[in-house]
């Protein structure tokens, strides 16, 4: 019985698939290009001498002027109690105005390496079904906001930045750039954790650095994914593929973009939509319209 | 006392809060103690101009624009394999050093002593700063940097067997004054003479030359950090036969003041009352 649903199911499927292969996996084709160029310019920074992106997402120099910093860890450095230096400070607020006022919460899915395996993890669930069947263990999607104010807590008490100091994404980017040493088992813990334990475990439910970015861009980031009900067939397919999927609540309801901070904007959800009722929209930009209108 | 019932959703809510309390009080100790092993390395040698281990902790974002400039920067030496002589390295899991921060291991590669001090220069938090480097003139100075302090071992360094070595003060980039020869009688031959390596941690910088050279298997100079290695004498010892002692005097008050709240230790403390010796 269950296996005859399955098949229609399947079968249905393949006959949405309106879209050609790279019509449907334009935006995830892209964002892994950037993340990969991202990370080969920091490489080519450190092995080559290459003077275009130096450092790490912890801290960069652009172009060799223009620091970049990531802000949450310089608010840790202050909460710790360091006066930092002005480059940093800079560096902070050029990364706050980027994601903040312009693309989002876009670091978690077009420039976190942590991204790549995550999103393996949850393409693997999503293509063996596992989700529907495991033991659900549930961890509120709020927790990394509590780690975030945590990290903030046990700075001072530890006098260093807490979150740093343990911080599997930088560890990662770090590792990838410097030399890894058993930062693999890191790499390997978060993917086994986003696997078989939670459902985009890591960078949905934990990761402060996300709760961060996705606090800074709630209220102004200009990119956003806008919404047509009108064209909406409400194949929910979006749903299935998102890994925050509480910010796509609107879907088949209300004629409304996702606003969300917590959404990534990594456009997976526009890539899969055969009918383009997802879009990649700003934020003020009057779009769609109600049901009736057709 | 009132005799509404409470609201069940405020209940709830409260309870919420005070699983998260409990949780992030659990994750706050493992998280806490995980930080606080991992940022305790007593023999962590850091580049020139860092800050003492503690604020250099709270300083440092891990960035790695020491690292970069170490290894991009003019007249890099090559090792036999053909591969660049990096002195520093950044932290990784299991390098057991606090994550993340930059290092050095001077038997591998020591530090060069660059003249312009490409990393010192390149840290955006002032992790490094180049202040602590300067000069009585003013200049930034390497030979200001204080990376830590080189320490002799004198049972394994051959020089004390009367062998001829001086690899290590041939090394050493302030020769003679950092690392200087002292001429002591053989006493084995009773004929010859010794001519022994001797450090001034007064010049020192601790970049690690002389136990990059050092021939013995395990070298028999090497660098510590200077708090692990050097002790303190107190104020209460003057020099009275040194023209440039200051402020002796004051020094003396301070110590009549200490010696009122001293309290002596009995003849036990320092006594072998023959209790180790029963067996």
């Amino acid at each position: 019985m269950s296996n005859a649903v399955a098949i229609t199911k399947s079968q249905e499927r393949e006959g949405e698939k309106t879209k050609a292969f790279l019509a449907r996996n334009k935006y995830l084709i892209l964002r892994r290009i950037t993340q990969i160029g991202i990370l080969g310019l920091y490489i080519g920074g450190n092995y080559l001498g290459w003077k275009i992106l130096q450092g790490n997402l912890s801290t960069s120099k652009f172009l060799e002027v223009i620091p970049l910093s990531d802000p949450y860890a310089v608010l840790q450095m202050f909460f710790s109690g360091a006066i930092v230096g002005v480059d940093v400070i800079i560096g902070a607020l050029l990364i706050l105005a980027f994601y903040g006022l312009i693309v989002g919460r876009a670091f978690c899915s077009w420039v976190c390496p942590v991204n790549i395996f995550t999103d393996v993890a949850s393409w693997i669930r999503v293509k063996t079904g596992l989700h529907k069947e495991e033991k659900r263990i549930n961890i509120p999607r709020s927790t990394r906001y509590w780690v975030l104010v945590l990290g903030l807590i046990l700075s001072p008490i530890l006098g260093v930045p807490a979150f740093e100091f343990i911080s599997p994404v930088s560890a990662t980017h770090r590792g990838i750039i410097f030399g890894i040493g058993l930062g693999w088992t890191l790499i390997l813990a978060i993917f086994l954790f986003d696997l078989f334990v939670v459902k985009n475990g890591w960078c949905g439910h934990l990761c402060p650095l996300g709760a961060f970015y996705s606090l800074i861009s709630k209220p102004a980031s200009l990119l956003r994914v806008g919404y047509n009900l009108n064209k909406c067939i409400e194949c929910m397919e979006c749903k299935r593929v998102c890994p925050e999927v509480q910010v796509l609540w609107m879907i088949g309801k209300e004629n409304k973009p996702v606003l969300s901070g917590e959404c990534t904007n990594c456009g997976r959800c526009v890539d899969v939509c055969p009918e383009n009722a997802l879009f990649y929209t700003l934020r003020f930009k009057k779009s769609g319209g109600d049901k009736n209108e057709t | 006392m009132t005799d509404k019932k409470p609201d069940p959703r405020r209940r709830k809510l409260l309870l919420g809060f005070l699983q998260g309390i409990g949780f992030s009080i659990v994750g706050g100790v493992v998280w806490s103690a995980i930080v606080s092993e991992n940022k305790k390395d007593l023999l962590v040698l850091r580049p020139p101009g860092a800050y003492p281990e503690e604020e250099f902790l709270k300083k440092c974002i891990k960035c790695g624009l020491c690292v970069i400039a170490c290894a991009n920067r003019e007249n890099i030496p090559f090792d036999r394999q053909g591969n660049k002589m990096v002195t520093l390295k950044l932290a990784a899991p299991g390098d057991g050093k606090p994550l993340g921060t930059p290092y050095f291991i001077p038997r591998q590669v020591p530090c060069y002593m660059c003249v312009d001090i490409p990393c010192a220069f390149a840290c955006p938090t002032k992790a490094l700063d180049v202040e602590l480097l300067r000069n009585e003139k003013g200049e930034v100075d390497i030979n200001k940097a204080r990376m830590g302090v080189a320490v002799i071992d004198y049972n394994s360094c051959i020089a004390f067997w009367g062998l001829q070595c001086d690899a290590c003060v041939r090394a050493c980039p302030l020769m003679h004054k950092a690392i200087y020869i002292d001429v002591r009688r053989n006493r084995r031959t009773g004929k010859h003479a010794m001519l022994v390596p001797v450090v001034d941690p007064d010049y020192c910088t601790g970049c690690g030359l002389c136990e990059f050279v050092c021939p013995t298997d395990k070298p028999a100079i090497f660098v510590l950090p200077r708090d692990v290695a050097l002790g303190k004498i107190g104020k209460h010892y003057v020099r009275g036969w040194m023209e440039t002692e200051e402020n002796v005097e004051e020094k003396i008050k301070e110590r009549e003041k200490e010696l009122q709240k001293w309290q002596p230790k009995t003849p036990e403390d320092y006594l072998n009352t023959g209790d180790l010796l029963d067996e």
